[in-house]
C-alpha cells in the first residue's frame, strides 16, 4: 500500500530547472515524522488559528485514506493575518505540522503563494496522498498547485473507496462518477467537506512542527476583503439552514428567513436566483455553483427548486418546502411540502416551532 | 516557435498589432460546449456515463460571462483583439459562432472527439491545449469560466495559470484594468476579496456576479459567419489527452424517500417534533 522510499527529488515528475529553482531544506529540518507520513492534509488558514470545519472534514478523509497507520502531516498556512493551527485543538491522528510562515498580511491567502507551500511540502516527505477541503479557498490552490506537480487532483470527492479510487458528482450532483486516480506516487484530492464528518478535535495533537520554506512569489498581491459578518452559524456547516428563493421577492424580507433561523440556531442560505436578483450577497448561494449544504433541516422558502439548487441541498437530512405554487419541483425532494404563502407560513413556523 | 506541431505553426499566423497603450492587446476566451443548463441529464443504463445522445447543448453559462466581459472590455477600447478558443467535436463551431456573434474577434477550435464531461478529456490535457494556444497567440489575458456545469471541476483555469507560470484571478465578480496589470473582486466563502495583478499576463476565471451576457443578435450571428476560424487538431498538438483520473463507471445517485405534503403549519411542527424528531 504504501510506496518504496524514493529520495525527494524523484519523487514528482519535475524537470530539473523547477528543482534547482526551489531551495530544497528537506536536509536542514528534522523531518523524520514528516518522512514517516503518508498523507497530507491542507489546513485552511483562519483568523485566530482553529481548525475550520472544512480542514477537520478533510482530515477524517485523510484518516480513510490513510487506513488506521494515523500518519497524517498537516499543512499549516499562516501569515500576518493568519496565526499558525493550534495542535491543541487538532485531532490526535494528525502526527506532525508542516508550518509555513507566509509572506505579509495575506500570503496564505493566495493561489500562487499556497499552491508553491503544497509543491514544498510535497517535495520534503514522502507523501502518497494530498487531501484539502473543496471549499473556494481549495478551489482557487489546488488545481494550480496539481499542475505544478503534474498531478491531476480529483475535485470535491463525496466517497472514499480505496487508495485510488473516489467518487465524484458531475452535471449538478444528477451522476456520480467512480473514478480511479492514475497518478504516481502522488495523488491529490479536494473533498466535499458535508460529505465527510468532522473529526473529532477534542482528542488533541502531540505532533511535532516543522519549519517549511516556501518561495515567495510577486505575481499577486492581496488588498483588502468585503466579508459577512454573522454571530449565526457557518452556513456550510450549520445543521439548520433556512433559505429564500425568488418568492421572498426582496431583500428586505429576509430578516423573517432570519427570525426563523435564530430561532432553530441556523444559518440563512438563498437561491441563485435571489443573488442574481440582488436580494442577498453571493455567499448565501447554495447550489451546484454556491454552497453545498447538507444540514439536520433544511427549510426551502419561495424556491423553485431548479436543477442547480437542488445540487447544493439534497443531501440534507429533512427538507421541508413552503411555496405558494404546488407545481414546484422543490415538491419533489421535500420531505415535507407545506403548500402556503411563505409571508404567512414563516412568521408563524417561527412562532410555533 | 519550437516543438509545436507543423499544423499550429501553419494555421496561425503571427498577428501584427499597432502600437497601442492598451496594456491587453490580446484576449483568450475559452468556450466550452456542454449540455445546456436546463436538461434534466440521464445516465446510461449500462453506467458508461451520461447519455448525451439528442440532447440540448449550448454554451457553458460561464463561458458566456467570460465572452461577454471580453466583449465589454474591447468596446471600452480596454482590450484590443478577442480570440474565442473550444475544444471539443465538430459541433463546438456552433458554439464559437455563438462567441463570435457575442462580438469575438476570431476563433480557433481544437477538434476532438473525445468527452469533454470529465468522462475522457480532463481539465489537466485541457490546459495543456490552452497552453499551446496562449503560447502561440501570445494573449495578455486568457478569461474562462470558473467551471463546467458539466464536469464541475473548475480547474481548468488554475491549472493553465500554474503551466504558464502566470498569476490567477478565480472566482472573478469584477475585473478592472489598471496601469500594466488587473485589480479583480473575487467570490471567497465569506464574501469577496480584491487581488491586485501588478503585471499581465494573467488568467481569471469567471462567476456569476460578473456581468449578464448579451444574446446575440441575428444581424451579428450572420455577420459572425464571415469570421475567422482556424482549425487545428487536439491529437497533433504534442499534449497527452489520456485521462489520469480514469472513469470506472457512472451511476444514479441514491434516490430520496418520498416525502408527504403537510397541510398546515400545524401539521409541519408536529411532523418535524414527533415523526423527524429535530425539534423539542
Amino acid at each position: 500500500m504504501f510506496p518504496l522510499r524514493v529520495g525527494a527529488s524523484k519523487l514528482v515528475g519535475r524537470s530539473s530547472a523547477a528543482t534547482a529553482r526551489h531551495r530544497m531544506t528537506a536536509t536542514t529540518m528534522s523531518a523524520i515524522s514528516v518522512r514517516d507520513a503518508s498523507t497530507l492534509v491542507v489546513a485552511e488558514p483562519t483568523k485566530d488559528g482553529a481548525v475550520s470545519a472544512s480542514t477537520l472534514s478533510a482530515i477524517t478523509a485523510a484518516v480513510q485514506l490513510d487506513g488506521g497507520t494515523g500518519k497524517i502531516a498537516l499543512l499549516s498556512l499562516s501569515d500576518g493575518s493568519h496565526p499558525p493551527v493550534d495542535a491543541t485543538s487538532l485531532p490526535s491522528e494528525v502526527q506532525s505540522i508542516l508550518q509555513a510562515k507566509l509572506d505579509g498580511d495575506s500570503g496564505a491567502l493566495l493561489a500562487e503563494t499556497v499552491a508553491e507551500a503544497v509543491k514544498a511540502a510535497a517535495e520534503c516527505g514522502t507523501f502518497t496522498h494530498v487531501v484539502a477541503a473543496s471549499s473556494k479557498f481549495g478551489a482557487n490552490f489546488i488545481p494550480r498547485a496539481g499542475a505544478l506537480l503534474g498531478v491531476s487532483p480529483v475535485p470535491d470527492v463525496v466517497e472514499i473507496l480505496g487508495e485510488d479510487t473516489f467518487v465524484r458528482p458531475i452535471y449538478a450532483g444528477n451522476a456520480l462518477a467512480k473514478v480511479k486516480a492514475t497518478d504516481a506516487p502522488l495523488k491529490m484530492i479536494s473533498i466535499r467537506p458535508t460529505a465527510f464528518e468532522k473529526a473529532d478535535a477534542s482528542t488533541g495533537s502531540s505532533a511535532a512542527v516543522t519549519d517549511l520554506e516556501v518561495p515567495s512569489q510577486s505575481l499577486t498581491e492581496w488588498t483588502g476583503e468585503s466579508v459577512s459578518k454573522s454571530d449565526r452559524p457557518d452556513l456550510g456547516s450549520a445543521s439548520v439552514v433556512v433559505s429564500g428563493g425568488r418568492g421572498m421577492k426582496s431583500g428586505d424580507n429576509f430578516p423573517i428567513l432570519e427570525s426563523l433561523a435564530d430561532k432553530l440556531g441556523g444559518a440563512v442560505g438563498a437561491s441563485r436566483a435571489a443573488v442574481d436578483a440582488g436580494f442577498v450577497p453571493n455567499d448565501l448561494q447554495v447550489g451546484q455553483t454556491g454552497k453545498v449544504v447538507a444540514p439536520d433541516l433544511y427549510i426551502a422558502a419561495g424556491i423553485s427548486g431548479a436543477i442547480q439548487h437542488l445540487s447544493g441541498m439534497k443531501d440534507s437530512k429533512t427538507i421541508v418546502a413552503i411555496n405558494k405554487d404546488p407545481e414546484a419541483p422543490i415538491f419533489q425532494v421535500a420531505d415535507y411540502g407545506l403548500v402556503e404563502d411563505l409571508f404567512k407560513a414563516v412568521p408563524e413556523l417561527t412562532e410555533k416551532v | 516557435i519550437f516543438g509545436y506541431s507543423k499544423s499550429i505553426r501553419s494555421v496561425l499566423k503571427f498577428s501584427y498589432h499597432k502600437h497601442s497603450t492598451m496594456s491587453i492587446n490580446k484576449v483568450l476566451v475559452g468556450v466550452k460546449r456542454v449540455v445546456d443548463y436546463a436538461v434534466k441529464i440521464r445516465v446510461s443504463p449500462d453506467k458508461s456515463g451520461v447519455d448525451l445522445s439528442n440532447v440540448k447543448m449550448s454554451m457553458n453559462p460561464f463561458c458566456e460571462i467570460a465572452v461577454e466581459e471580453a466583449v465589454r472590455l474591447k468596446e471600452a477600447k480596454k482590450a484590443g483583439e478577442v480570440i474565442a478558443v473550444s475544444i471539443g467535436p465538430k459541433q463546438c463551431s456552433e458554439t464559437l459562432r455563438t462567441a463570435l456573434a457575442m462580438g469575438c474577434d476570431r476563433a480557433i477550435h481544437v477538434t476532438t472527439d473525445l468527452r469533454t464531461d470529465y468522462m475522457q478529456l480532463q481539465p489537466l490535457a485541457t490546459a495543456q491545449l490552452f497552453q499551446k494556444v496562449a503560447e502561440a497567440e501570445q494573449p495578455d489575458l486568457v478569461l474562462m469560466g470558473k467551471q463546467g456545469i458539466d464536469s464541475d471541476a473548475g480547474q481548468t483555469g488554475p491549472m493553465l495559470a500554474a503551466l504558464l507560470g502566470w498569476p490567477q484571478a478565480t472566482f472573478a465578480a469584477k475585473v478592472e484594468p489598471v496601469g500594466d496589470g488587473l485589480v479583480v473582486e473575487r467570490e471567497t466563502d465569506s464574501g469577496t476579496e480584491t487581488i491586485s495583478i501588478p503585471k499581465l499576463p494573467a488568467v481569471v476565471t469567471c462567476d456569476l456576479r460578473l456581468n449578464e451576457p448579451r444574446y446575440a443578435t441575428l444581424p451579428n450571428i450572420m455577420k459572425a459567419k464571415k469570421k475567422k476560424v482556424d482549425v487545428m487538431d487536439a491529437a497533433e498538438m504534442g499534449v497527452d489527452l489520456t485521462a489520469k483520473n480514469e472513469v470506472l463507471e457512472v451511476y444514479d445517485p441514491p434516490p430520496r424517500k418520498e416525502g408527504i405534503v403537510v397541510g398546515s403549519v400545524d401539521e409541519l411542527v408536529d411532523k418535524l417534533k414527533n415523526e423527524a424528531g429535530l425539534i423539542q
